[in-house]
């Protein structure tokens, strides 16, 4: 099997749409036939991810690489950076404002969930520049 | 339990998916926070919740969840109608709050993530 590359644009400018990209990921990858715990776990990691795009960096972009290993995804936003990657990492730690909480999320459990469900995962994050989130899943 | 009996338990309206309603579903969790419920891992399981926007739908898809209820009156709008037609999510509203909701369901021998 050759590298599958998929690309997506987050939009920040609607909630409700936020997910997009997250889903057409799971797809592609039931679409592939892996294991269904696998896929699960790239989505929740995935979408907790396009989420805080959503929240807190008006969008971003997410690519996926599909490769027979592994799955590895980027996801890159030029939001207002993490100032305390460790504090960010606490269950329970949130910055959101209050009206994403009220849509039911901010409940500070995005990062871990991302660390959680996913084999690997580096931050890399500047103040006023932007994150880059790198995950990896194994097979 | 299958959906169906879930349904009659809670006295529920299926809004969506009345040919799913033979499926069963395992566990369960009650939650208006999704990323709590995103920490929570169980297949073919069934979400209790009070929210009603589009994450909802997207956050039982992500999670391979068969059914959604809604408690407390609450009813999804079409936007989610159609969101958990595309990816086969029964959703069901009743009256009962969260707390009786999942009272009811528990004591009929459905159980939570950690299945206790």
């Amino acid at each position: 099997m050759e590298n599958i590359k998929l690309h997506y644009d987050v939009d920040s400018n609607d909630f409700s749409c936020a997910g997009e990209a997250s889903g057409k990921i799971k797809k592609a990858l039931k679409d592939l036939g892996f294991d269904a715990s696998l896929i699960r776990n790239v989505a929740i990691a995935v979408y907790e991810g396009e989420i805080n795009m959503v929240i807190h960096a008006e969008g971003g972009v997410i690519d996926a690489e599909i490769s027979p290993e592994k799955v590895t995804v980027v996801l890159k936003d030029k939001g207002p950076g993490i100032p305390d990657i460790e504090q960010a990492m606490t269950e329970g730690f949130s910055t959101a404002p209050e009206n994403v909480r009220a849509l039911g999320f901010g409940a500070g459990m995005g990062l871990p969930n991302i660390k959680k469900y996913s084999d690997t995962m580096h931050i890399d994050t500047e103040i006023g520049v932007g994150t880059t989130i790198t995950l990896t899943f194994n097979f | 339990m299958k959906i169906k009996e879930l349904v009659s338990i809670l006295e529920g309206e299926v809004v969506f998916g009345e040919e799913y309603i033979e499926n069963e579903v395992f566990a369960a969790c009650g939650s208006d926070m999704m990323s709590d419920v995103l920490a929570f891992v169980k297949e073919q399981a069934v979400m209790l919740t009070g929210l009603v926007n589009p994450q909802v739908v997207r956050t039982a898809e992500m999670m391979d969840m068969k059914c959604i209820v809604f408690v407390r009156g609450k009813r999804p709008d079409q936007s989610m109608i159609d969101l958990a037609q595309e990816r086969e999510i029964v959703l069901v509203c009743t009256k009962l709050e969260m707390f009786s909701s999942c009272g009811k369901l528990y004591e009929n021998g459905l159980r939570g993530a950690s299945g206790k």
